[in-house]
Parts: structure tokens; sequence; C-alpha cells
């Protein structure tokens, strides 16, 4: 058994208990020599904030669009004292976190949480934890499209061009046509951002909500997308700022009922069908939080 | 001398010349353009004329020559001698290029609004409603109704098309538009507007054009001057008038007697 077959979907196999962390596979998966090229990536997306760097992305033991850049960026970054949490849509119990969760714990050992406040790097799909992040946390995320401009300009020679010479019109085009189409600017998710006032950056798709949390975030972040070999990042205490027009500037959602679990009227809620009667319940996305509120007290009857 | 006045010409064109291996393309073609005005260059397929609007238009780097513009601050530049950025700022200020095939030059699958505001969000436009208000009123200027603002180029005819994209590329006041056969593919009457509307632009903005058209039709109606292209070279330049009636080089004698007579 050399293959570490780790993303099986049961719970329960048995290689849980034969393999140890590094015996018969390197520390986080990937060789060192990627591992230090990935890292190279890195240092360099972190010295031009919002620029994406190509990188070799490696095949990963799961298909794309599982996180597979993500997976690769935290295992270069991860080392043995590392405390490790992984979200996905903001909940720490779904399938790709959980698998994801103990991709790490089995091929490093390291620890691993739940709890926002304690983890040094937190993996994360189309969420920013509510907890606001600390100065020497890690944050990376899962990028499916990197591009913010491509369904504009499909030509990747031509989009590079652009982010070269810095011509941003493309960006606005895309928000125009939103309002004309729908009043308003209809994008929720996967909001263009102009990073330290120079490369229009794509967030991932975070919902809208959370791109404000983006702005001089004490935090690292970075930014992996395997199938489109980039990474990109941004580094703490950057500038972050939403685009939008004057006269209809950028808004994140807003719910008019609290969380029904935990009762918080300042998170993102997802709205989940609960019966076949299709009664609805919202709840809070990040299931870390919303169980710290429950367990604090400020429960909802 | 201010670059503006009639005594400086808006573009000068020196000796240029290109190679695609060992076919000449574009031999030492020389030429000035004044402001405002519309020169035609006429000639077969595969005369050079394209190649040669494409040199001239910063898109397409001659092998031998200079081309120099006028900028607004500060007299003649060569154009291959700036920075993509600079070339770039050009072509989508000062410049303007409308395409054969209205495809190439629009945005199909964003609204008429949007194309024609590209431009102007390009230069940090962001308002809104007085965005809408120019593309509304530049529609108006192109004959295309202003309700149709939100629909796309792809529910637009031939026509229609071909005009908006005058709209999107006149929209920040250029002052020379290189135009490659913007008539072709349209039918008669769509055609007598469209250059109707091209001379009302030209008049009203000062506007200089270079049009490449096989068309002579086209040259006489909108032209001031011509130059008549054969295998890569000029063969002969001068007023449209007189051009027309009285050509000296056999080409254009063969060209001007080849138009069909109705």
């Amino acid at each position: 058994m050399n293959e570490p077959m780790l993303l099986a979907g049961t719970g329960e196999t048995p290689m849980h208990e034969t393999l140890a962390a590094g015996e018969n596979f390197n520390f986080a998966y990937l060789d060192e020599r990627t591992k230090r090229m990935i890292r190279r990536a890195i240092l360099k997306a972190i010295a031009i904030p919002g620029y994406q760097v190509p990188f070799g992305s490696r095949e990963m033991p799961l298909p794309y669009g599982w996180g597979t850049g993500g997976i690769q960026v935290t295992a270069s970054v991860i080392g043995p004292l590392d405390v490790f949490k992984v979200i996905d849509q903001g909940a720490d119990d779904t399938v790709n976190a959980i698998n994801i969760r103990r991709f790490f714990e089995r091929t490093t050992g390291v620890k691993i949480t739940t709890h926002t406040s304690q983890a040094t790097l937190i993996q994360t799909r189309h969420r920013i934890p509510e907890d606001p992040l600390t100065e020497g946390q890690v944050l990376v995320y899962q990028v499916p499209v990197p591009e913010p401009m491509q369904r504009l300009e499909p030509r990747e020679a031509e989009t590079r061009i652009l982010h070269s010479l810095a011509e941003y019109g493309l960006m606005h085009v895309k928000l125009y046509e939103d309002i004309a189409k729908h009043g308003h600017i209809a994008s929720t998710y996967d909001y263009p951002v102009m990073v330290n006032n120079r490369y229009i950056m794509s967030p991932s798709p975070i919902p809208k909500f959370d791109n404000p949390k983006m702005h001089l975030n004490p935090a690292l972040q970075l930014f992996g997308a395997g199938r489109e070999k980039r990474i990109y990042a941004v580094p703490p205490y950057t500038t972050v700022e939403n685009l939008g027009f004057e006269d209809y500037p950028f808004e994140i959602q807003s719910w008019n009922v609290p969380c029904e679990i935990c009762g918080a009227t300042d998170t993102f809620l997802d709205e989940v069908i609960t019966d076949d009667a299709g009664t609805r319940l919202h709840m809070c996305s990040d299931s870390n939080h919303c169980e710290a509120r429950q367990n604090a007290g400020g429960v909802a009857p | 001398m201010s670059p503006r006045s009639f005594s400086t010409p808006l573009l000068r064109v020196h000796g240029i010349s290109k190679n695609y291996g060992h076919h000449v393309a574009l031999r030492s073609a020389s030429f000035d353009l004044w402001p405002g005005e519309v020169l035609a260059i006429v000639g077969e397929s595969g005369s050079g004329k394209t190649t040669l609007l494409n040199t001239i238009a910063a898109r397409n780097r001659p092998d031998q020559g200079r081309v120099e513009f006028a900028v607004r601050d500060g007299g003649l530049q060569d154009i291959y001698a700036m920075s993509q950025a600079q070339q770039r700022l050009l072509a989508r200020t000062d410049w303007g290029f409308v395409h054969q095939n209205p495809a190439d030059g629009l945005r199909m699958d964003v609204s008429a609004g949007a194309n024609v505001g590209e431009r102007l969000m390009g230069l940090g436009h962001r308002h809104y409603g007085k965005l809408r208000a120019i593309a509304t009123d530049w529609l108006e200027r192109v004959e295309i109704d202003a309700n149709r603002i939100d629909d796309t180029p792809q529910m637009f005819s031939g026509g229609m098309r071909q005009r908006l994209q005058i709209a999107r590329n006149l929209v920040t006041q250029p002052r020379l538009v290189f135009m490659d056969e913007p008539t072709s593919g349209l039918d008669v009457s769509v055609q007598a507007r469209l250059l109707d509307l091209l001379r009302q632009l030209n008049r009203n903005m000062q506007l200089a054009v270079v049009i490449v058209t096989h068309d002579l039709a086209v040259a006489r109606l909108l032209a001031h001057r011509m130059v008549v292209m054969h295998r890569g070279a000029v063969v002969e330049s001068g007023l449209t008038d007189q051009l027309l009636d009285d050509p000296q080089h056999p080409y254009t004698q063969l060209l001007v007697s080849s138009v069909l007579q109705p």
C-alpha cells in the first residue's frame, strides 16, 4: 500500500490506522522540490499583491474543482506546528472540508481545529470566517477562475496585456451590464476587487458580503487555482477596494431575518429547506461562529 | 506651431515597407494626412491596402520607414517609438478603428450602451447615469433608436452594427479614424445612409479619416484625396476628383474604367 488513497469517500479506511504522518510519503503529500517551486510563486505573489503568478500545478489525488489549487498552496506552507482548519461554504462539516482536513491530518499529523481563532492556517472554499482574523494567520482560498476578465475577454494573451497596462475599462463594462439589465449590480459573488490600487483581482467565489473583510486584513491571504495554474496573494494590511459606480456603489447583501439558530443579525445566512413542504430556515453559513454563539447563550427560541 | 493648426500634418507616413517572407506586401509608401481630411486608399484585393492601414494604425510594425502622429501635447511623434501603453492609449482616445466586420470591433454580447461607454470607463468615468446619457446621445447621433440602448449588437442589423461601431469609436472625440471597408457588406440604401453619416461626422467633428475601400463610388463621395495601390506600392495619389476624372497610371485607368455604370 504505497499509494495514499486518501480521499475515499467512506470515513473508515484501514489506512487511517496504518499510515502515520511522513511514513509512506512526504510531509504534506507534495515532494520538497514541488513545494519549493510553489513557495517561490507564493513569495512572488506576495511581493506583487493581486498579480497572478503562474506555477507548475501538480496532479492531485482529487479532481479539479475540488480545491486542488488551495491544497497545493496549503501543502507548501503548512508546517508541523500549524493548527489547521478547513471550511467549505463556511462550514467545517461538509464533505469537501472533512476530506481536505483529513488529507492533511494524515499527511502531516498537524493539530486540527474548527475554531477560527485557534487556527494558524485556514483553507477555505467560498467564505471568509465571520470571526476577525489576526496577524500570523494564513487564509488559503480555493479558486476556480483566477482571471476576473475571462468572461468578457477570453484571450488570455490579451487579459495579461490589460493587467500589465492596468487597462481596466472592461471590468466596469461588466458592472454596467448588470445595472442595465437588473437595475442594480447583481453580481453577488466573485465580485471584482482592486488590490493595492494596482491589480484587479477575482476574490474567488466568496459572497460579496465577505469582500470588505479582505480590506486591510491582518492575515495573509493566499489564492490557489489548480486547473488554471495560478497563485496570487493579498498580504496583510493591503487595500482591497470594491469596484462600483459613483451612483451605484458597492453594497453587501442583507437579510431581514436573524439566524434562526443563534440569533445573529450580522452574519452571512444560508437558506436551508428543512422538509418536503418547502419550509425554510435561515442559519449562519459559518458553522463555527454559530456554534460559539449558541454556547455563549445567544440562542433564539 | 500648434499641432492642431493646418500647417502641420496630423499623420505623416514616410517610406514604409513591409514584407511577409519573400512576399512584398508594402513597398515604400509615403503620404501626409491633414486635420479634418478624408483620405481613401483604393486598390484591388491583395494590393496591400489593409497592410498599409494596419501599419499606420500601430497594429503592424513596418520593416522600414516611419509613421508619425501629431499628438495633442507636442508635435509629430514616431508611433513605433512609443511604448505599448502609449500606443494603446492613443488607439482608444485620439484614434478610432472601424472594422469591416462589426463583430471584430464590437463586443457582441454586451449592450449597445456598454459598447459605447467602454472607452470612457477605461478612461475613468465612474458615473452610470452620465455614461448612459452620453451613450444615448451617441446612439441618436448615429441614428440608432435610443430605446435600443440595452439591446446587444447581436440583435442589430448589419447597418446598425456598423453605426454602433462608429459611435463606440467616436465617443472619446478622436481626431483620426481608420476605416477598413466600412460599407462593404451593406446593401446600397444602408450604405448611402452610412456615407451620409460619415460625411456629417467628418464635417462636424473635424475628423480626419483614412478609409480603405475597393469601391470608387465611396471614395468619390467621401474622400478629399486618394491613394491608389497596386502590388504593394502607391502608384498614384492626388485629389479624388482629379484622379478619378483624369487617371494617369495605367492601373488607375483600368480601375476607373472597371466601374459598372447602372
